[in-house]
């Protein structure tokens, strides 16, 4: 196999799209919540986890082709997102932005725990998509597993764009997120959008978790790590926005990937999270974030 | 009207009374009932991490031990005494285990300890036992736990030393004529460990370490890490980690085409991190406890007979695979049900009856001895290799 410079280059590159789609992705859950109500969703990774779950059930316990699986497993987590809104978020007499984090931090820690007594303890695997033979690209290999979560990462984003702009029901979501009271006397039922924007990043996560399970298997207490990345994503690319969020996963992800590749793994991390820092000194708002808007959130 | 409202009052406080005093004499009874009940029995402790982060760990030997207890105490116990464990559960927590060696100390009076599962939980739980003269045997594998052995007198273990499995890889390079290798630990203690090991060792067996990376327990793409290492040229690849993530990098080594050999740690000793790994993981090694790979040790083995009931008991119980680390509290139960019978349940003597013990466990052939309290060397391991998905005994 020849190595050169630009090969590497390519070869890091390709791995650093890979991890910061998934970054993306978490993130993306993220924003959602956050923009509907000026919460962040300590529970995110724990969707995660259950998509990727109920993902290996369905196709390795139950036999289930990928896209049937992926739509189940999709809607199974959509349906526990609404649950989780209705439960616990939508009866708060008073819902003040820590009240709400505290609720979504127990439901975190509830979700691991029936996640643990159903899963077990152990962690689960399940084959790639479409095979695991690589595609060379100039001397580069990139997985088809990679592809597929740089194309559901895409298909994703095009369809949050068509939903927010185009859509009643998004536009409507976004008028909640400008100002609330405005959209209340505009006549749209603010509660309606706060459970549709928890169903929306539960199904996002979900899509996360399954397209990443193949990859890294999947865990009941997997939750906390992988929505701590995405939650640093989310702030960097302006927290609430959307595109923001993918463009600072698939930056922080091929940073991680360039500085591991080309200075020292064991620095990786750091390097990016140095990275991370200088960008919240010079803009505190995230790279897209308005700071006129953030100003005018509680948290 | 005001009469009959005092005395209300008064009926009252004195409802409380008898309702305390009730409870105390409830607690009072019942914590003795524990202190004195079974003085006809042996207690023994058990502390290991049930649930938690490193619940893996500690739910096999759970499992374990109590499988065993009731073995023995069906076939009439120790000397016809019941063996009595008392389980607690350290949830992978350094201040949990504390509590848990002091609780089983003061209040259930045991003989002996068997943990914790954890070398950071054991770590902490050792001046605890060390101070109270009562026999701690752990299960986990840090060979700083017994040093020194001067303040260790008390402190045993029963799971091998990682530097062993060093050993074991090192001599194999040697074997082949391997000589540069290519390091790469997962950043969890277990990896940091491995890394340490595998670069102090390096000069004496000859080898060159020329690239030494690292990955987190959340990575999904190694990639970059391992053409690192191809460019750096190493002749083998040493993955060295007990997350699920070390399955990756037999992928990704697929998928960049290197065609250099890959050894694992006795971290991989999981058949799901094999099957992750899919094909990819075929013809890889590493070292191991036999019990990984029982049905294709030779029949002769010492160890067979032993693994193969513990294995078939195990698995048919809980319905699950049986694990090393399950292996390291049936080591435990049998030295201390060895030791319970010949010398009772003194501490001293059940001390100084382990420090002189030899027997055959599941985890290998273990000889004490007073200068050395694990007991276990290098041929502990055995080198493993993947076929079909299935861990097999490597061919020399």
């Amino acid at each position: 196999m020849e190595s050169g410079g630009f090969t590497d280059f390519l070869q890091f590159i390709f791995m650093g799209l890979q991890r910061g789609c998934i970054y993306a992705l978490v993130a993306m859950g993220f924003n959602i919540i956050y923009s509907a109500t000026g919460v962040i969703n300590f529970a995110q990774g724990e969707f995660v986890v259950l998509g990727g779950l109920m993902m290996v059930t369905l196709t390795t316990g139950f036999g289930l082709s990928i896209v049937f699986a992926f739509l189940i497993s999709t809607l199974f987590v959509t349906i526990i997102g609404i649950l989780m809104e209705r439960c616990t978020i939508n009866p708060v007499k008073k819902p003040t932005v820590l009240r709400l984090i505290i609720i979504t931090i127990a439901v975190s820690i509830l979700l691991k725990g029936v996640a643990m007594i159903i899963w077990g303890k152990g962690s689960h695997y399940m084959r790639h998509f479409s095979g695991s033979d690589p595609f060379v690209i100039a001397g580069a290999t990139i997985l088809p597993q990679t592809l597929w979560i740089i194309g559901i990462l895409g298909v994703i984003v095009v369809a949050f764009v068509v939903f927010f702009n185009l859509t009643m029901t998004g536009k409507s979501m976004r008028a909640c997120a400008i100002n609330r009271d405005a959209a209340c006397l505009a006549g749209i039922n603010d509660r309606n959008m706060v459970m549709l924007s928890f169903a929306l990043s539960a199904g996002i996560g979900a899509v996360a978790g399954i397209i990443v399970t193949p990859i890294i298997q999947m865990d009941y207490a997997r939750g906390a790590l992988l929505g701590l990345k995405g939650f640093g994503v989310a702030v960097v690319g302006g927290l609430g926005n959307s595109l923001g969020a993918v463009i600072a996963g698939i930056l922080v992800g091929v940073l991680e990937a360039l500085s591991g590749g080309y200075i020292s793994s064991h620095y990786m991390d750091a390097i990016a999270l140095l990275i991370l820092l200088l960008v919240l000194f010079v803009r505190p708002s995230g790279l897209f974030g308005s700071s006129e808007a953030s100003r005018l959130k509680e948290f | 009207m005001m009469i009959n409202l005092r005395r209300q009052k008064e009926v009252r406080a004195v409802k409380r009374v008898l309702w305390c005093g009730f409870v105390l004499m409830f607690v009072f009874f019942f914590s003795t009932a524990t202190l004195y009940a079974d003085s006809k029995a042996y207690h023994v402790g058990c502390i290991f991490a049930i649930t938690g982060k490193a619940s893996w760990l500690g739910e096999p030997q759970k499992n374990t031990v109590e499988m065993l207890a009731q073995k023995i105490n069906e076939s009439g116990g120790i000397d016809g005494k019941k063996l009595v464990l008392h389980i607690e559960d350290t949830q992978g927590d350094n201040t949990r285990a504390v509590n848990a060696v002091k609780k089983l100390i003061k209040k259930f009076n045991v003989c002996a300890i068997l943990g914790p599962s954890r070398s950071g939980t054991s770590m902490a739980a050792i001046p605890v036992a060390q101070a109270a003269n009562i026999p701690l045997i752990s299960c986990a594998s840090a060979e700083i736990m017994l040093q020194p052995i001067e303040e260790r007198g008390w402190i045993f273990k029963l799971a091998q030393n990682d530097s062993d499995a060093v050993r074991k890889i090192y001599d194999h390079l040697v074997k082949r004529g391997l000589k540069k290798v290519g390091v790469i630990t997962g950043t969890t203690g277990f990896g940091a460990a491995g890394r340490d090991f595998l670069i102090k060792m390096a000069p004496e067996y000859g080898m060159e370490i020329v690239a030494d990376e690292t990955y987190a327990p959340g990575d999904t793409d190694m990639t970059a890490q391992l053409v690192k290492i191809r460019n750096s040229g190493a002749q083998v690849i040493v993955n060295w980690s007990i997350v699920p993530a070390q399955s990756i990098i037999p992928q990704n080594m697929k998928q960049l085409k290197m065609e250099i050999p890959l050894y694992q740690s006795h971290g991989f000793a999981n058949i799901k991190y094999a099957q992750a790994a899919g094909e990819a993981a075929e013809g890889l090694i590493f070292p191991a406890a036999r019990i990984m790979a029982v049905d294709t040790l030779p029949k002769r083995h010492p160890q067979y007979a032993l693994m193969a009931e513990y294995k078939s008991e195990y698995e048919s119980t809980y319905k699950d695979n049986v694990s090393t680390f399950g292996g390291h509290a049936y080591d435990g139960i049998h030295l201390l049900s060895g030791a319970l019978e010949k010398v009772g349940d003194d501490p001293a003597e059940i001390r100084n009856y382990i420090e002189n013990a030899r027997f055959v466990g599941t985890g290998g052939i273990f000889c004490f001895s007073p200068k050395d309290h694990c007991g276990l060397d290098k041929t502990a391991f055995e080198l493993l290799t993947v076929k079909n998905g299935k861990f097999v005994v490597l061919e020399p």
